[in-house]
């Protein structure tokens, strides 16, 4: 497979195919995020009526996941390639599989299946149905039809499309580890990324000041409560989730969630995820409505 | 005129295991719905691919018979106003109407003819319903709020009457006759009929009957294998969910490096299968080889790149299986016990860690020796390895192996890697006396704790599959010989009770009247309950067993009719001579004996006492020996069984 694309060769091949369907390209949301999901461009354009099609690529730190740059799989960070298209179309899958064409796999030659796999994400109050898509076993794909984001019913279904994009380029690359992954000819993935990875990993489970983190949650928390109190501020309360969350996953990282304490907090982000989305919703004009 | 019919609803991927209930589901209301409104037909086939579900019927009516039905009107005497007004509801005029003569009097009627709808009106306006109320675990909506519902978007129908297409629409799609092939091999849209759609689908990638499929799964999976003194290690579930997974299935043969095979083979079978759907495969000694068998829904693997793919991945999960087990031994499961502590067993039931006191203590209260107290205080140690994190069904699995690595004792490693057993009905229980004890004390625990908070399983809601538990308990019992005392009031006893019953009776095959009798003399004990229950079976068939249970029916309905409960000493001296002091004797010299050696003596005994001695007896003090002494004798055989449960031939009949 001496012709597969760079890493960055892929993103603009993917991104390229999307926007050529009508997708607005987004640049990453620039708050930390545990996923794509979490960022506004989908946690918030999901709800209410309005139609919207977006991709973007987004960064996602999961600090638990860090392994110092030693495991060839597994990252602190990782680059997902994310799709929504509110409604559906009748033809996503088809659309989807056609993506997979552009980054330079012929599927009569490979064998791919859908293999059921729901999506719930409780601190969003989300959750979705659909598959993992397997290309020659390997899981290249979530692709999820949303019913509910931040405890509502959604108006219009959207179809969701990740692409774990370090997965499907070693496996496009035939590399063995992400870190051999040639981002551009010439610079491999290991000369951009290990360097974060090492210093993020030594960060997460061993520097990070655990009491700082928690008064930083205990602000963010706050300040989310206040915004969505006093104001219609609503997408600077939901940064606050979000950096409740990442604050969140770095103090689990530190093994400084007990237990007990768990849901607790889980159930903190989650009562700001849901204010935030009804806020959105009451403010959210019908585009047919909407004042230029 | 006899038509065919067939139905197609084309979905996304349907999850293999929800598939076969649907089509059964589809078989039964659409075999109902031409019964019901007199189509004739009978449904002839129904399958299955992950994309589209399929009926077949053959035999229809072109429309339902024409109906006559005599309706009775007012009386004649009503007079013409009444004879209007029911000639118009009849829609006829009143010249039209009959007479009828009835025990009450003349009345008039009306033969109304309804005439039978075209079969095709009535598939047109029931399909729709008759697919979307097809239950599943969950459904979607795709469609926007409030839209229809179905496990996943229904994106084409074909439904054919004959050459005809019967029309209606679900969801924006209208019915037709265009089908859709195999997503890579075929092509997006077919016509067909009725004669051709199982070829034109196969032409076009994809084989409809599930059963085909499966035979070349197996067919190529044999020719995979032939000559290569390899064996495919059975398992009918994967082989069912790969059947489901894939409309057009070619099996594949991979390899992976031997070194992956100082794993254990559990940790290697569970990666495979679990995780990559593998099937696994054996040398011809039994043991596993460095194989696997991936099934691709597609046809062919020309250039080798799926396999290429597969041995890849597999590679990756097996390095960190590698890793986890090298990680986790730096760390005995004796040092891992206070970790327990961060644990949840369940949120309002503690940590892993008082579950696990609880557990050792139970096990010491059993008679469990020093390897079953260790075994019982390592056993959910494994729930903090990295292995068990990534792989949870193999806890227990798991710590036994980790406990045999790390020196434990064998009794204990085999004890603790058993302990989950048994994990279904068919599955064996724990095979050392160890491994039962433990498997009990912590069955029972989860049980006594989650009924305590109120957890007990409600209808089909078992979350914490405490049925099993249950379940594993009176099969450990019984099965593996421990003696254990079941308590007999409560909601749990209740609960165990039905376990206990369903287990002698269902698994067992002891006749639910036997179970009955033996229960009420006593269940606490399953293994004196199970030796009971063998001498009642035993006993059962031979001549004098019944007419002596019938017996002891009556004597209990006597005693329930004189509202006797309490025998005093009984008082020989008031004994009349004959069958009564007969009978007493009888008893009182076998006294002591087993019951196989008296009942064969006492039944002429018990027979002659009934047919010549009146229990009733004038005389009040008579009469109380008299029912102190069935009293004694009832109370004496019912030790083993309560006789009068057992239905006798008389009853039955």
């Amino acid at each position: 497979m001496s012709t597969a694309p760079t890493f960055q060769e892929t993103i603009f091949r993917l991104k390229k195919y999307w926007s050529d369907r009508g997708c607005i390209i987004q640049e990453p949301y620039d708050v930390e995020v545990g996923a794509g999901t979490m960022a506004p461009e989908t946690f918030l354009r999901v709800l209410g009526p309005n139609p919207y099609n977006v991709a973007y690529v987004q960064p996602s730190r999961r600090p638990a996941d860090g392994r110092y740059g030693d495991n060839p799989n597994r990252l602190y960070k990782h680059q997902q390639l994310q799709v929504i298209l509110k409604p559906a179309p009748a033809d996503v899958i088809d659309q989807y599989l056609g993506s997979l064409a552009a980054i330079g796999i012929d599927l009569r030659k490979h064998d791919i299946k859908l293999e059921e796999d729901n999506w719930e994400a409780p601190t969003l109050g989300a959750w979705g149905i659909g598959w993992q898509v397997m290309l020659d076993g390997l899981e290249i794909s979530q692709f999820t039809y949303f019913q509910q984001c931040g405890g509502f019913d959604l108006d219009l279904v959207p179809a969701e499309l990740t692409y774990g994009l370090e997965r499907i380029v070693a496996f496009l690359q035939n590399v063995e580890s992400v870190y051999d992954i040639e981002w551009t000819a010439g610079v491999k993935y290991s000369d951009v990324r290990f360097l974060d990875e090492r210093q993020f990993s030594k960060y997460n489970f061993e520097l990070a000041d655990v009491a700082m983190l928690w008064q930083l949650f205990d602000l963010h928390e706050k300040e989310c409560t206040r915004l969505l109190k006093e104001s219609d501020a609503v997408l600077p309360a939901y940064d606050q989730v979000l950096k409740c969350s990442h604050v969140f996953n770095l103090l689990d990282a530190r093994g400084a969630i007990s237990v007990t304490e768990r849901v607790g907090v889980i159930g903190r982000v989650r009562r700001l995820a849901l204010g935030v989305a009804k806020a959105w919703i009451q403010q959210t004009v019908p585009a047919a409505e909407s004042v230029p | 005129m006899s038509i065919p019919f067939l139905l197609e609803i084309g979905t996304e991927e349907i999850p293999d295991w929800m598939i076969v209930p649907a089509l059964n589901q589809l078989q039964d209301t659409f075999q109902a719905l031409l019964d019901q409104e007199g189509l004739g037909g009978k449904v002839t086939s129904v399958d299955a691919t992950p994309r589209r579900l399929v009926l077949r019927a053959e035999g229809l009516l072109e429309r339902q018979p024409d109906v006559e039905e005599l309706v009775l009107g007012p009386p004649k005497s009503a007079g013409a106003g009444a004879a209007a007004g029911f000639a118009k509801k009849m829609g006829t005029t009143p010249d039209k109407l009959g007479a009828e003569t009835t025990a009450k009097g003349e009345y008039l009627s009306f033969t109304k003819r309804t005439q039978g709808q075209a079969t095709a009106a009535i598939l047109s306006r029931e399909i729709p319903n008759l697919i979307l109320e097809i239950t599943w675990p969950k459904t979607m909506y795709w469609n926007g709020k409030g839209s229809e519902r179905f496990i996943r978007p229904i994106r084409w129908l074909v439904a054919l009457f004959g050459d005809a297409v019967i029309p209606f629409e679900i969801g924006g799609i209208h019915s037709g006759n265009t089908t859709v092939g195999h997503r890579i091999l075929g092509k997006p849209s077919m016509l067909v009929t009725i004669a051709d759609f199982d070829e034109r689908l196969r032409t076009d990638g994809v084989i409809l009957s599930a059963d085909q499929r499966k035979r070349k799964i197996e067919a190529e999976i044999a020719g995979l294998l032939a000559d290569k003194n390899l064996e495919l290690k059975a398992d009918p579930d994967l082989l069912h969910t790969l059947t489901y997974i894939t409309e057009f299935p070619t099996p594949i043969l991979g390899s992976f490096d031997r070194s992956y095979l100082a794993l254990p083979q559990e940790v290697l079978v569970t990666v495979m299968r679990h995780h990559q759907k593998y099937l696994s495969v054996e040398d011809g000694s039994g043991k596993l080889a460095p194989h696997f068998i991936a099934v691709m829904n597609t046809n062919a693997d020309p250039d080798g790149l799926v396999r290429h793919g597969n041995e890849r991945v597999l590679r990756a999960r097996f390095n960190d299986a590698r890793f986890f087990w090298n990680q986790d031994q730096k760390k005995k499961l004796a040092e891992r016990v206070d970790d327990l502590k961060n644990v949840t067993f369940q949120a309002k039931l503690g940590s892993y860690f008082e579950k696990t006191e609880r557990v050792v203590a139970l096990v010491k209260e059993l008679g469990g020796d020093e390897n079953a107290q260790r075994a019982a205080r390592l056993a959910k140690c494994d729930l903090t390895t990295d292995m068990v994190k990534e792989f949870t069904d193999l806890q227990g699995i798991v710590g036994g192996l980790y406990a045999r690595a790390q020196g434990e004792v064998e009794d204990v490693a085999q004890a603790i890697y058993d302990h989950y057993k048994p994990l279904s009905m068919e599955d064996a229980v724990p095979s050392t006396l160890n491994g039962c004890l433990l498997s009990l004390a912590d069955k029972w625990d989860t049980l006594t704790e989650c009924f305590k908070v109120g957890m007990a399983p409600t209808g089909s809601r078992d979350p914490f599959g405490l049925r099993r538990a249950a379940q594993g308990i009176v099969r450990i019992s019984a099965e593996g010989d421990v003696n254990f005392d079941l308590p007999q009031r409560g909601e749990l006893a209740d609960f165990m009770r039905d376990r206990v019953e369903y287990y002698f009776r269902d698994v067992r095959g002891f006749a639910y009247d036997e179970v009955r009798a033996c229960m009420a003399a006593g269940w606490s004990d399953l293994l004196d309950l199970q030796r009971r229950l063998g001498r009642v079976q035993a006993i059962r068939p031979t001549p004098d067993f019944e007419p002596i249970a019938a017996s002891f029916k009556r004597i209990k309905n006597i005693l329930k009719q004189a509202s006797f409960y309490n025998a005093g000493p009984l008082d020989a001296a008031l004994l009349e001579d004959g069958p009564e002091r007969d009978l007493y004797t009888e008893v009182t010299r076998t006294k002591g004996q087993p019951l196989e050696s008296r009942i064969g003596p006492l039944r002429p005994k018990i027979d002659l006492f009934f047919d010549k001695v009146l229990v009733n007896a004038p005389d009040a003090k008579v009469r109380l020996n008299r029912l102190t002494m069935l009293q004694n004798l009832l109370t004496e055989f019912s030790e083993i069984a309560d006789f009068s449960e057992i239905v006798t031939e008389r009853q039955a009949s």
